[in-house]
């Protein structure tokens, strides 16, 4: 028998039975969506890719709060009458076929006027007529087709963000003029002297005045900001020296025209900041699809469901307010700390603790904000607002505020303090040198050392270096926010990891049977008994055991909270917890197990292991060398001989740490000098992460979301974490020779200024020749390093 | 030689006109996402396809 997939989503569809026009389908959700395609003629979906749905989830009540007209407004780009304009986000959106059924929704509601899908940032654009489809509809047609919209507090406050494109002109408005003033410049460059050309001399110089005006009072202001924010904190960054070469070369170049000297350094002068423009534009890397900066706002919902004397009401979550009760559904999120009143609560915490297994919670036991209700409907009361949760509270924390960056003196500046010294002491020797010998020459000199010693290639150097690296490593699936992260990371000498999602895998459990042997027909009823149940251990048993018959039970009740009973010809089993099962020895272990009695006899226990990241223990072993270790858990002990162990022996193990715990801990290792390289996953770890000098997030889908950080490391890359590292340090390597090699530029550029034939022509040669044999170099050598990491 | 006076003029014209398109193609987006548009492209056909077709059926049975 082959095995049958679903048409749409590609699951397996052998335990169903729905067939539709040839079809097989995994479910009628699946078969509703073909449906709903073939009717209005989009099936070529089908064409463009197998099976390239996803399976629709069922969301009835989910939405209600899309009714609260408030709500509504603040999530509207756009709104006159019976027009409205929305930007969704769509996580699931994955291959093209997604963009071509989203861009022609108007053909499953006319009411849609248009769709536009930016695939970078995984989100739709959508115009639609409000007066025959509510917002609430249209987010609930995108569901049905399997695309959810996510829809989180983080877009509530935001509004509309404004791009900034302005690096863009700035680059468009130099490359211009450096073209045409390039051209200008040609017929002096020869010196020619033929009749004509000598007539139009004039015209040509002022041509080049004038489209240098826009380079040196748009394009380079970035640069003079800079330059005087460094001075008045007295710091002397690079853009000192650039600043004040670009100031030079305008100034002499245009006392050089007036006074018909000679033909200024426009060509020069516009080159220059094209270069380094083009320079901040390469290193200015961005992943749109990830989001570097997510707080708690992005995984909370915007509105809840509030119960007032038996009415539902949908409220915003800022409303909330102690003692509301409020209606939590099956797979929301508990926004605030409360009570549960009603209902059974099975609660997945894997949002703020990255532990995956699920914690049940009876009526009157305390549920905590950022848990996921897993199982029906509950009741609770609200014990805290928003802002004053337990897990928002660590938002509060003064180190949210900070900003890492600003700390932060990078390589270039560092080394751009000693060259502008030597620099100006340089620019002054020379100049007292030819004031005694020749004083016609000597603001000559002067200003040819400030304009051939403007540091254009040491500029270039690390922008061009870390936007390689950052491109090189974004293959590799370590995603980095920006290039200081690379600095960062080449002296990091502490590394600590938390343990949950982080070096266990995530959804990856090892199950170990203790106890005597089950019979062949005991297994069997196991099997069939786990069949039947929803829980997570029990899933994760059922997949784990070998293929038996499965009989039909004659007896099956679910105990909540307990465990399993199940009968089949006079046989009775019973699965569950130790006290259930009628094993009343069982000392408090701290690992989770199942325990299993048939006939009420005690057979023995499964028990569930985390499951560590492939490559784990080698990893520690190559970090050991150069760096201490430290595992940060929020869990118990359980794991800790375990871990002992696989580990290196030096490794810290510290438990049961509270996310304030794990932040505090990097914080006093920093205050004894330590660089900390912190690797997390949770929101748990949030406060770490920012926190440390690097923060790097696990994630088993770079999509789903993650915690603010400063880079996004993909899960499956986790054992090549030693190898990143030693690539960051490599290309502070490479920058490091690039300096010299720029030196080098820079003692030919000054032999010719100190001694006065700094001729426009020589800095024309020599400026682009520098800036382009530091980007070969640079790329060269970083491409080199990116194919040794194979 | 002072016709030079116009091809100055001409290409200074020129240039400045692919500029302003430039800043225009800037300031309508085209640079915020170069993935879409280049997928976009290729389903322009598809969307005057005939009601009754079974391509789909065909394709699929072949699997």
């Amino acid at each position: 028998m082959n095995t049958k997939t679903c048409f749409h989503c590609g699951l397996d569809a052998n335990q169903s039975v729905i067939i539709f026009d040839e079809k097989s389908f995994c479910c009628n959700g699946c078969k509703t969506v073909y449906e709903i395609f073939s009717v209005n003629n989009l099936t070529c979906y089908y064409d463009l890719q197998n099976t390239p749905g996803t399976t629709p989830k069922d969301i009835e009540g989910k939405y209600n709060f899309l009714e609260n007209i408030k709500i509504v407004d603040q999530l509207l780009e756009f709104n006159d009458g019976d027009t409205q304009i929305i930007t969704l986000y769509i996580p699931h959106i994955h291959c093209s076929s997604c963009i071509w059924i989203l861009e022609n929704l108007n053909k499953l509601n006319p009411a849609i006027s248009s769709s536009t899908v930016n695939f970078g940032k995984k989100n739709v654009r959508v115009s639609y007529n409000s007066l025959t489809l509510s917002l609430k509809n249209l987010v609930a047609l995108l569901s049905s087709i399997g695309y959810e919209p996510f829809i989180s507090l983080d877009d509530y406050s935001v509004g509309k963000k404004n791009i900034d494109r302005s690096l863009i002109y700035k680059l468009g408005v130099a490359g211009f003029a450096f073209g045409n003033v390039m051209f200008l410049s040609f017929p002096e460059y020869f010196e020619v002297g033929e009749f004509w050309l000598e007539q139009f001399k004039p015209l040509f110089r002022w041509l080049m005045f004038i489209f240098s005006l826009p380079v040196v009072f748009y394009s380079a202001q970035d640069y003079f900001i800079s330059a005087y924010k460094g001075l008045r904190s007295k710091i002397l960054n690079i853009d000192v020296p650039i600043a004040l070469g670009t100031s030079v070369l305008f100034v002499r170049s245009t006392t050089e025209i007036i006074f018909d000297i000679g033909s200024g350094f426009f060509d020069s002068l516009t080159g220059l900041i094209f270069f380094l423009l083009l320079g901040k534009f390469f290193q200015q890397k961005t992943y749109s699809f990830l989001s570097f900066e997510r707080d708690y706002k992005s995984y909370f919902p915007i509105g809840i469901t509030k119960i007032n004397e038996g009415k539902e009401t949908s409220i915003q979550v800022y409303d909330i307010a102690k003692g509301d009760r409020l209606l939590i559904r099956n797979e929301e999120l508990i926004p605030v700390d409360c009570i549960l009143i009603n209902g059974k609560a099975r609660i997945d915490y894997s949002f703020v603790t990255g532990e995956s297994k699920t914690v049940s919670k009876q009526s009157g036991d305390k549920l905590f904000a950022g848990g996921k209700q897993l199982e029906g409907s509950i009741e609770v009361d609200v014990l805290k607002t928003v802002e004053q949760s337990y897990l928002t509270q660590l938002w509060s924390n003064d180190v949210f505020k900070k900003d890492k960056e600003l700390a932060f003196t990078n390589i270039t500046n560092r080394v751009s303090k000693r060259f502008t010294l030597a620099i100006l002491l340089i620019a002054f020797v020379a100049t007292t040198f030819w004031l005694i010998t020749d004083s016609s020459k000597a603001l000559n000199v002067f200003t040819s050392v400030l304009i051939i010693a403007c540091p254009c290639a040491i500029a270039l150097s690390a922008p061009f270096t870390f936007g390689n690296i950052i491109r090189i490593l974004g293959k590799k699936k370590l995603y980095l926010k920006n290039a200081s992260v690379i600095e960062k990371l080449a002296k990091i000498n502490t590394i600590i990891f938390d343990k949950t999602g982080t070096i266990t895998a995530n959804k990856k459990t090892t199950i170990n049977y203790e106890g005597s042997k089950l019979s062949l027909n005991e297994e069997s009823l196991l099997k069939s008994t786990l069949r039947g149940s929803n829980h997570p251990l029990s899933r994760s048993l059922y997949n784990l055991l070998d293929e038996n018959n499965i009989v039909c039970l004659d007896y099956f009740v679910e105990h909540l909270g307990q465990g399993i009973e199940a009968n089949y010809q006079n046989q009775s089993l019973k699965i569950g917890s130790a006290t259930f099962v009628g094993y009343a020895t069982d000392t408090a272990t701290l690992n989770t197990s199942v325990h299993v009695s048939t006939n009420n006899q005690y057979k023995g226990k499964f028990t569930f292991y985390n499951k560590y990241r492939k490559g784990l223990s080698k990893l520690f072993n190559r970090l050991k060398r150069d760096y201490d270790l430290v595992i940060l858990s929020g869990d118990n002990a359980g794991e800790e001989a375990n871990l002992k162990r696989i580990l290196p022996t030096k490794t810290k193990l510290l438990f049961n740490q509270k996310p304030e715990d794990k932040l505090e801990y990097i914080k006093f290792h920093q205050s004894e000098g330590a660089h900390v390289l912190m690797i997390g996953d949770g929101l748990n770890d949030a406060g770490a992460l920012a926190q440390s000098n690097v923060g790097i997030a696990i994630s088993e889908n770079v999509n789903v979301f993650s915690p603010a950080c400063d880079a996004i490391l993909d899960a499956s890359k986790f054992n090549q974490l030693y190898d990143y590292i030693k690539i960051s340090k490599n290309a502070i390597k490479i920058i490091k020779w690039s300096f010299l090699l720029s030196f080098i530029y820079n003692i030919i550029g000054l032999y010719f200024a100190v001694t006065g034939q700094l001729e426009p022509v020589v800095a024309a040669i020599l400026m682009p020749l520098s800036s382009i044999s530091i980007v070969a170099f640079t790329t060269i050598t970083t491409n080199l390093l990116g194919r040794k990491l194979g | 030689m002072s016709v030079i006076y116009i091809l100055l003029a001409i290409s200074i014209v020129v240039a400045v006109g692919f500029f302003i398109a430039f800043i225009m193609a800037v300031k309508n987006g085209q640079y915020d996402d170069s993935y879409t548009p280049s997928v976009r492209m290729l389903f322009e056909d598809e969307l005057v396809k005939d009601k009754t077709d079974k391509t789909i059926q065909t394709k699929k049975n072949k699997n």
